[in-house]
C-alpha cells in the first residue's frame, strides 16, 4: 500500500505538496529494492533543478542509484539527518527519509504525476 | 557473428531453502544463488556477533588423485602442496604462463595420494580445464566434483559452539587451514576450519544430495544462539573488511600476484617447474608497477569498483572493491596504486562523481577477529 495523498514518479519518488513547495523522498519499494542504505548525498539550498535533473545520489550496500527532480524548483532543505542516519530512508520513507523541499516553478507538473493508484499499479505490474 | 546462447543458471541445491526463508535470489557466476535475507547489515553484524550460515553450493571442488598428485599439483600451482601434511590446506593460486592469475584456490590435502582444489565458482570450468591439461603425463586424475558437492558454511564466534553438538568429530582438533573427515549430523562431511569473512569458522563439502540435510540441522541447531542465514551480499562485505582478495575485482587474468600484495603465495623456493615461474621470477626480480592498498575515505562517500584512484598529478590508480564498513562504520576501499603510494599513512583522493574525496592508505586487513 502507498500513501493515497502522495504523487509518484516511475523512478520510484513521492512527491507531497505542500503550499508552494514540493517535498521529495523515494518510495517503500524503492527502499525495499536497494536493501540496507548507508549513503544519500543531497544538493545545497539554493541550488535550481530542471526537471528530471540528477540532484542526488541514494546508496545502498551493494548499489548506487541517481535520484532526479520529479518537477523544476530550487532547493530550499535537504534532509540533513541522513547524513547521519541513513537507514532512516529505509524504516520511514514517507516521514522522517524524506530528501528534499524544493519550490515549484510550475504547479501544474504535479498533475503530471502519477496518483497512488497508478503508482500501485506500475509496482504491481514489476 | 556468431551467436553466443547464454546458459541457463544453475540453481543451488538448497534453492527451495532460500526461497523458503524469503531470500533475493541472483544469478551469481552461472548460478541461482541467495544474495540476501533479512538484510546485507543485519546478516553482516550477525556473522561478526554470532554466526552466520552460508550456501557455498556453487564454489568448485576438483579432487585430484594419485601417486603423484602433489608433484602435478606443484607443477600447476604457484604453491608446494606436496608440503602439506595429510588434513592441512593452503590458500594457492594457478597463474598462466605470463604469471596473470587464472584464480585463487584453497588446496586441501585429504590423504596421502589425495588432495581437494576447490576454485571461484565463475572460473570453476577455466580451473578445471588448465589442471586436466597439466596433469596430463602426471601420475594423477583429476575428477571434477563441483556439481556433485554441496557446500554449507558456518562463520562467526559462535561457530564451534553451534557445530560441536551436531559434530562426531572433536571440532577443537582441527586447526585454522585444516579439515577432517567426519560426520555431521549423521551426514558424512569433508569438515574444515576455513572461510572467507574473518572469523573462526567451518566448512562442511557433503554429497550434494544430503546438502538440504546439512543445511537444516545446522540452522535449526544454531537459531537459539544468534545463527542466520546469509547471502553472498555479507559474504562481500565481510570478506572485504578481512582485506580479502575477490576474483574479478582485485585479481584478475591481467594481475600477478605480487601485484595484489601475495608475494608469500608463491612459492619460488620450490624446487622443479611450474606454469608462470619465469614470469613470476622476473616480476619478483623487478618489482611490481602498482600495489593493492587499503583506503579508508576522511571525505564524504562510497568509494565503489573501478572510481578512479588520484594524486596531485592525476589518476594514479582504481578502486577495485569498496563500500561502508557495517563493522567499523566507515567507508572502506581495496584500490590498486602506484608503488610510490602504497605506505600507510599516504593521503589520496578518488573521484565519486566528478568530485575529489580524500582517501588515507591504512595496513590490511580493515578489520581483525579479537584475539
Amino acid at each position: 500500500m502507498v500513501p493515497g495523498d502522495l504523487r509518484y514518479t516511475k523512478e520510484h519518488e513521492w512527491v507531497r505538496v505542500d503550499g508552494d513547495e514540493a517535498v521529495v523522498g523515494i518510495t517503500q519499494f524503492a527502499a525495499d529494492q536497494l536493501g540496507d542504505i548507508v549513503f544519500v548525498e543531497l544538493p545545497a539550498v539554493g541550488r535550481a533543478l530542471d526537471h528530471h535533473a540528477t540532484f542526488g545520489v541514494v546508496e545502498s550496500v551493494k548499489a548506487v542509484s541517481d535520484l532526479f527532480a520529479p518537477v523544476a524548483g530550487e532547493v530550499t532543505g535537504a534532509n540533513d539527518a541522513l547524513a547521519g542516519s541513513p537507514e532512516l530512508v529505509n524504516s520511514d520513507p514517507y516521514g522522517e527519509g524524506w530528501m528534499l523541499r524544493m519550490r515549484l516553478v510550475d504547479p501544474a507538473q504535479v498533475e503530471e504525476l502519477l496518483d497512488a493508484a497508478a503508482y500501485e499499479q506500475l509496482v504491481s505490474e514489476g | 557473428m556468431t551467436e553466443i546462447a547464454t546458459p541457463e543458471p544453475i540453481p543451488t541445491p538448497l534453492l527451495d531453502r532460500h526461497e523458503a526463508l524469503g531470500a533475493k535470489i541472483v544469478e551469481f557466476a552461472g548460478w541461482l544463488m541467495p544474495i540476501s535475507y533479512a538484510g546485507i547489515l543485519e546478516e553482516h553484524r550477525a556473522v561478526r556477533s554470532a554466526a552466520g550460515l552460508f550456501d557455498l553450493s556453487h564454489m568448485g571442488e576438483l579432487v585430484v588423485e594419485g601417486p603423484e598428485a602433489g608433484v602435478a599439483l606443484a607443477a600447476a600451482l604457484v604453491t608446494d602442496p606436496p608440503s602439506l601434511a595429510v588434513g592441512r590446506a593452503q590458500y594457492s593460486m594457478i597463474c598462466a604462463p605470463d604469471g596473470g592469475i587464472l584464480d585463487d584456490l584453497i588446496v586441501y590435502r585429504l590423504a596421502p595420494d589425495r588432495f581437494m582444489v576447490v576454485a571461484n565458482a565463475s572460473n570453476a570450468r577455466t580451473v578445471s580445464d588448465a589442471l586436466a591439461e597439466r596433469l596430463d603425463g602426471f601420475g594423477a586424475v583429476l575428477d571434477d566434483r563441483s556439481l556433485a558437492t554441496g557446500l554449507v558454511a558456518i562463520q562467526g564466534p559462535r561457530s564451534l559452539e553451534i557445530l560441536q553438538p551436531l559434530a562426531g568429530v572433536d571440532l577443537a582438533s582441527i586447526r585454522y587451514y585444516g579439515i577432517a573427515e567426519g560426520v555431521v549430523a549423521g551426514i558424512p562431511a569433508q569438515v574444515a576450519r576455513t572461510g572467507y569473512t574473518g572469523e573462526d569458522g567451518f566448512e562442511l563439502f557433503v554429497d550434494v544430495e544430503r546438502a538440504g540435510e546439512a543445511w537444516d540441522a545446522v540452522l535449526d541447531a544454531g537459531r537459539p544462539l544468534g545463527l542466520v542465514p546469509v547471502g553472498l551480499g555479507a559474504r562481500d562485505t565481510l570478506r572485504l573488511e578481512a582485506g580479502m582478495p575477490l576474483y574479478g575485482n582485485e585479481l584478475d587474468r591481467a594481475t600477478t600476484p605480487y601485484e595484489a600484495g601475495l608475494d608469500r603465495v608463491v612459492k619460488l623456493a620450490k624446487a622443479g617447474e611450474f606454469t608462470g615461474r619465469a614470469a613470476l621470477e622476473k616480476v619478483a626480480a623487478d618489482g611490481v608497477r602498482r600495489r593493492l592498498v587499503g583506503l579508508v575515505l576522511r571525505g564524504r562517500g562510497i568509494a565503489r569498483h573501478g572510481y578512479p584512484v588520484l594524486d596531485a598529478d592525476g589518476v594514479t590508480g582504481v578502486v577495485t572493491s569498496g563500500t561502508m564498513s557495517p563493522t567499523l562504520g566507515l567507508a572502506i576501499a581495496m584500490a590498486y596504486v602506484a608503488p610510490a603510494h602504497a605506505q600507510p599513512g599516504t593521503m589520496l583522493d578518488v573521484e565519486i562523481r566528478g568530485a575529489r574525496v580524500a582517501a588515507e592508505v591504512v595496513p590490511l586487513p580493515f578489520y581483525k577477529r579479537p584475539a
